[in-house]
C-alpha cells in the first residue's frame, strides 16, 4: 500500500522503470476469430468477452474488453458469484500479466550445467519429445512413480491427466501442505468435511467476524472482502489477533496483538470461558457433540489469565472479546483462515478454530458456516488411469501423515533426496515457483541434483524454471480455454475460462502441451478429443445447458439449494460418530491430543525478531511482480519494523537493510518500514519478492524473499504441512 | 446544470488499489503514473492506533486554483458537471497548475501536456459512473451531483461525518470522506 506521497510514487516509479515513456506503449496483438464472434454488444469498436480469472484462486468471472482488436481492461461479471461484477486490483491488472514484458516466449532447452540459467530456443516439438524420451527412459529404469508432479492453479486439470495417463502416482500443491491443508484437516477432523474454497462463511449475514491472523482485506479474496465491507458498513463488531495492526486491524472493535505463535493458549482459553461461563450453544452441543464432557475437562486449566501471560495482552481484552463474539451466536463465525501453515502444529491449531466455531454451533446456520452446494455437470468419458503396484510416496496414501488427504510437496521432495522409499527421478513443476513456495531453498537445491529430468511448465522465468532442463511457455489464462469450473457457494455455480486474445508469441496453453505430450508418451487416447471447443461444449450441453450461452454470459448457476438451517438445511456430519467431534478418537487412535494442547513455541534469540509473513492486494505469491501494472502499485516489498526497535538499531525508514535469519541465510537487500503497526519482537514483510532469475528483468533483485529466509520450519505430524514462521532474524545495515 | 462530487468512506476502504489500476487501464495512464492513489494515515502508538486509509485524486475544486493560474484556459472548468479539466492541445506543459495544486493531483504525461482525474467524464456521460467507483470491491465511493439535494452523495453527507482534504487551502474540495 502506498504510503509516501503522489509526488514520490512517481519518482519511485520512473526510477525503477527508467524509459516509462517507451514501456507504455503496448505491443500490438489482434484477438482470436472466434473469440470476436462471441463478443456482445458494446461501444463501436469495443467487443465483450466473458472469461473467469487465474490471477489467484479465488477464480472470479470478467469480462474481457478489446478495442480495436486489443485487449483493454478486464472487469467483473455480474452474473458470477465469486466477483458479483467487481474484480480486485490483480484481476483489473490481469491485462499486464498479457503484456508483460517478461513473459517465456518459446519453449528452452538448458545448455551447460543446471541452474546457471543459460539456454537455447528450441521448438515445442524437439522439448516435448526430449520430455517425453526421458519420461519413458525414467519408467524403464525406476517405473512411472519416479516421475512426479507438481502442480498449481487451474491450468493444472490436464497435466495432471495427461501424467496420471501415462503412470505417475505423486503429485502434489504447496496449496496443501504449504497453505491451506492443516485448515482442511482440522476441521475435517472436527466436522467431517474441510473448509473448501471459497470459504463457506455467510459474512454477508453475521453479526461478529473473528479473524485469527486472516488480514482481510490485505489478502484480496473478492467476494469475502466484498462482503467484509459490507459488514463493516454495518457496523459488525470484527476481532482481530494479530500481532501486526493489520487493515482489518484498523477496522476492529477489538485488536489482540498478541505475541505470535501464541494463538492456541488465547483460542483455549476462549473455549473455557465459554464452557465455563455457560455461553456455549448449549442445545447444539447436546444434539450433535461428540465427547463433549471428556474435552471440558481437558480445557479446564486454560483460564483467561494464563492466556494474557502467554500472549502477552491485556486478560480484560481477552475476556471482553470473547464474551463479544460469544453474544452474537449463532450469527458469529471464527473464520478458518487460508494460508495457516505457520508453526508445524497447525492442524491442532485449527481444530480449535473449528471446536470454537463447534461451541458456538455455527455450523450450517444463518450468519455461520453454511453448507456449500455445488453443481452437476457430466463428466467427459475418459479412460481409466493406470493400476499401480507401489503406494504413493507423497503422504496421501502412505502412512507418514495419517490424516494428509492430498500429496504433500515436501514428502516428494524427502523421497527425492533420500531415494527412499523408492528413487524420485523427474519432476514436473506446472505454475509453481518450488523455490519460493517450499521451505529450505537447500533442500529443494539438493533434491534437484538427484534428478534425471526436471521440466517446468509456467508463463514467467521464475526461480524455479532457472533450475529447469526443458521450460515450457504456458499461456496467460486470457489465452486459453481451461476445464470448465464447477464452484462450490452459496449457490453452485460452473464458469467458462475461453481465449479473450491470441498468444502474443509462441505460447501455448497448458491442456494442448498435455494432448502433445500425452501423444509423445504414447498415452494420446487419454484426451480423445480435438479442442477443448469440443470438449467443454460436450460436457456442457450433455448437462442440459446451452453451450452458446455460456460463452456469452461466462457463468452458469445451479438451482438455489438450502444452505443453513433456517432454509430447512437437515445437518449432518461424516465423522466416525457422525457427530461433531469434540473429543476426537481418530486423533487420539493415531497417538495424537484427542483435544489441542498448548505448545510453548521457541523465543526469538537476543537480538532477532520472529519473522512472519503476509499477502499484499495487488499481488500474488511470486508470480505477479513483472506485471507491468501491478508492479507500477508495488515495486519491492518492505520489512515492518516496530519504530522503537528501528530507533534502538539506528535503522532509519525506506533505507535499505538486509536480513539474516539464525542458520546464517542473509535476504537480497530490502526497505525498513519504521512502524507503530507492529509488536516490537516481530518482523513482517509480504512475501514473492526478491526474485533471483535474470529474465525476471522487472522484478530482479528487487526486495527480499521470505520464502528464501524460511530455513528452518516444522513439519506437521498429523497432515504434513511445513511452517512458515518459525525463523528469526537479524538486521545488517547496506553499505 | 450538475456539479459533480464523490463521497468515499474510509471505513470500508481497504487500500487495494483496485481504483488505480481501473483508472489507469480505462484511461491509458501511461506506466510509472496514476490519476488517483491511496494514502494511509496512522496516528497514536502501539497499540492504541487508528487509521484512516483514502483514494485520493484530483478534488475538482469549487475554487480551483489550477484554472485561475493556468496562462492558456487549457487547465478549465467544464460546463458538464463543474469538472476541472484541462485540454491537451491547448497545455503548454509550463506546470503553473502543478504548483498550484495543494493536493498533487497532476502530473506531466509522457506527450508533454498535464494530465489528471477526468472524474471519467466519458463514462458519466454515457450514464455509467468512473471506473474506480464502478471497480471498488467494497463499494466504498459514489459519484453524484452535489447540487442536487435528493442525489446519494448529498444524503451521506446529511447523514454522516465527514471531511475534506486541506481545507485551509480555500479550494472548496468536491471529494468528502466519511470517517
Amino acid at each position: 500500500m502506498a504510503q509516501f506521497t503522489r509526488r514520490r510514487f512517481l519518482k519511485i516509479s520512473t526510477a525503477s522503470l527508467g524509459a516509462s515513456a517507451v514501456a507504455a506503449q503496448w505491443p500490438s496483438i489482434g484477438p482470436l476469430a472466434h473469440a470476436a464472434q462471441a463478443a456482445q454488444a458494446a461501444p463501436a469498436g469495443v467487443t465483450t468477452i466473458p472469461t473467469f480469472c487465474e490471477m489467484c484462486f479465488w477464480r472470479c468471472g470478467g469480462i474481457a474488453h478489446l478495442r480495436d482488436g486489443k485487449l483493454w481492461k478486464f472487469e467483473g461479471n455480474p452474473k458470477d458469484p465469486q466477483s458479483m461484477g467487481r474484480l480486485c486490483p490483480r484481476g483489473t491488472g490481469a491485462v499486464g500479466a498479457h503484456y508483460d514484458p517478461d513473459r517465456l516466449r518459446q519453449p528452452l532447452m538448458r545448455v551447460g550445467e543446471r541452474g546457471k540459467e543459460q539456454w537455447k530456443a528450441v521448438s515445442w516439438d524437439e522439448a516435448l519429445g526430449f520430455i517425453a524420451e526421458k519420461m519413458n527412459k525414467i519408467k524403464a529404469e525406476h517405473g512411472a512413480e519416479s516421475m512426479a508432479l507438481f502442480n498449481h492453479g487451474f491450468g493444472q486439470r490436464f497435466i495432471q491427466h495427461a501424467l496420471k495417463s501415462w503412470g505417475t502416482i505423486n503429485y502434489a500443491g504447496p496449496s496443501y501442505a504449504q497453505c491451506r491443508g492443516a485448515r482442511d484437516v482440522g476441521f475435517q477432523l472436527t466436522f467431517g468435511s474441510g473448509v473448501g474454497s471459497p470459504e463457506p462463511l455467510d459474512i454477508k449475514n453475521t453479526d461478529c467476524l473473528v479473524l485469527i491472523g486472516s488480514h482481510l482485506g490485505e489478502n484480496m479474496h473478492n467476494s469475502q472482502v466484498q462482503e467484509f465491507a459490507q459488514a463493516i458498513a454495518r457496523k459488525v463488531p470484527v476481532i482481530v489477533v494479530d500481532p501486526r495492526f493489520s487493515v482489518a486491524a484498523s477496522k476492529a472493535k477489538y485488536w489482540l496483538p498478541v505475541k505470535a505463535g501464541t494463538d492456541v493458549a488465547l483460542l483455549l482459553a476462549w473455549m473455557n470461558l465459554l464452557v465455563t461461563e455457560g455461553r456455549y450453544d448449549k442445545a447444539f452441543v447436546q444434539q450433535y457433540g461428540h465427547g463433549f464432557d471428556k474435552f471440558a475437562a481437558e480445557i479446564k486449566g486454560y483460564t483467561v489469565e494464563w492466556a494474557a501471560e502467554q500472549c502477552d495482552v491485556p486478560a480484560e481484552l481477552i475476556r471482553a472479546a470473547g464474551r463479544e463474539f460469544a453474544s452474537h451466536r449463532p450469527a458469529t463465525i471464527i473464520h478458518p483462515g487460508r494460508r495457516v501453515n505457520w508453526y508445524g502444529d497447525d492442524t491442532q491449531r485449527s481444530r480449535a478454530i473449528a471446536l470454537l466455531n463447534g461451541l458456538l454451533g455455527n455450523y450450517g446456520r444463518m450468519g455461520g458456516m453454511f453448507v456449500a452446494q455445488g453443481i452437476k455437470i457430466a463428466p467427459y468419458p475418459l479412460p481409466k488411469y493406470p493400476e499401480h503396484a507401489k503406494p504413493r510416496l507423497d503422504g496421501a496414501e502412505a502412512d507418514i501423515y495419517p490424516f494428509a488427504d492430498e500429496g504433500i510437496t515436501t514428502a516428494i521432495r524427502d523421497a527425492t533426496i533420500s531415494g527412499k522409499p523408492y528413487p524420485i527421478k523427474g519432476w514436473f513443476v506446472y505454475s509453481t515457483n518450488l523455490m519460493q513456495a517450499l521451505p529450505s531453498e537447500a533442500e529443494t537445491i539438493k533434491a534437484i541434483q538427484n534428478l534425471d529430468l526436471l521440466v517446468v511448465c509456467d508463463t514467467l522465468p521464475s526461480e524455479m524454471a532457472g533450475w529447469a532442463d526443458v521450460i515450457l511457455p504456458d499461456t496467460t489464462f486470457l489465452e486459453r480455454h481451461d476445464e470448465l469450473l464447477t464452484g462450490f457457494g452459496r449457490t453452485g455455480w460452473a464458469a467458462l475460462r475461453q481465449p479473450v486474445v491470441a498468444a502474443p508469441h509462441d505460447q501455448k496453453p497448458a491442456w494442448w502441451i498435455a494432448k502433445q505430450l500425452a501423444e509423445k508418451l504414447g498415452v494420446g487416447t487419454s484426451m480423445p478429443f480435438k479442442d477443448m471447443e469440443e470438449y467443454l461444449s460436450a460436457r456442457v450441453e450433455k448437462s442440459g445447458h446451452s453451450w452458446a450461452k455460456l460463452k456469452t454470459e461466462g457463468v452458469i448457476m445451479a438451482e438455489h439449494k438450502p444452505i443453513t438451517v433456517e432454509e430447512g438445511l437437515a445437518l449432518e456430519f461424516a465423522t466416525p460418530s457422525g457427530k461433531v467431534e469434540f473429543w476426537s478418537d481418530q486423533l487420539a487412535a493415531k497417538g495424537f491430543d484427542a483435544v489441542p494442547k498448548y505448545t510453548r513455541h521457541p523465543e526469538a534469540p537476543a537480538g532477532m525478531f520472529r519473522l512472519i509473513s503476509g499477502r499484499a492486494p495487488v499481488h500474488t505469491f511470486s508470480r505477479t511482480q513483472t506485471n507491468p501494472l501491478l508492479h507500477d502499485l508495488m515495486a519491492d516489498n518492505e520489512v515492518w519494523v516496530h519504530t522503537a526497535t528501528a530507533v534502538k538499531l539506528g535503522l532509519k525508514n525506506r533505507e535499505y537493510v538486509k536480513l539474516k535469519n539464525q542458520d546464517g541465510v542473509v535476504s537480497n537487500r530490502i526497505r525498513v518500514k519504521a512502524t507503530q503497526r507492529i509488536r516490537e519482537d516481530t518482523v513482517y514483510m509480504v512475501y514473492g519478492f526478491g526474485h533471483t532469475n535474470k529474465m525476471l528483468k522487472t522484478a530482479y533483485l528487487r526486495g527480499a524473499s521470505a520464502g528464501g529466509l524460511n530455513s528452518s520450519y516444522k513439519t506437521d505430524p498429523i497432515m504434513g504441512s511445513t511452517s512458515i514462521h518459525t525463523n528469526f532474524v537479524s538486521f545488517i545495515k547496506e553499505v | 446544470m450538475s456539479r459533480l462530487g464523490m463521497v468515499i468512506d474510509t471505513r470500508k476502504c481497504v487500500g487495494c488499489q483496485d481504483c488505480v489500476v481501473a483508472c489507469q487501464t480505462e484511461n491509458d495512464v501511461p506506466q510509472g503514473f496514476c490519476r488517483d492513489w491511496i494514502t494511509t494515515e496512522v496516528r497514536g502508538t502501539f497499540p492504541q492506533l487508528t487509521m484512516e486509509i483514502r483514494s485520493e485524486r484530483c478534488n475538482h475544486c469549487d475554487n480551483p486554483p489550477c484554472v485561475s493560474c493556468c496562462p492558456t484556459g487549457a487547465s478549465h472548468v467544464e460546463a458538464f458537471g463543474k469538472v476541472v479539466l484541462v485540454t491537451a492541445n491547448k497545455c503548454i506543459g509550463c506546470k503553473a497548475c502543478i504548483a498550484a495544486c495543494p493536493y498533487d493531483a497532476r502530473y506531466v504525461h509522457p506527450e508533454g501536456y498535464i494530465d489528471k482525474c477526468t472524474f471519467c467524464l466519458h463514462r458519466v456521460k454515457e450514464g455509467k459512473d468512473p471506473a474506480c467507483v464502478s471497480v471498488c470491491p467494497t463499494h466504498c465511493m459514489h459519484f453524484g451531483d452535489l447540487d442536487d439535494p435528493k442525489s446519494a452523495v448529498n444524503e451521506l453527507l446529511r447523514t454522516r461525518r465527514h471531511h475534506t482534504l486541506l481545507p485551509e487551502a480555500g479550494t472548496r474540495p468536491r471529494i468528502f470522506y466519511l470517517s
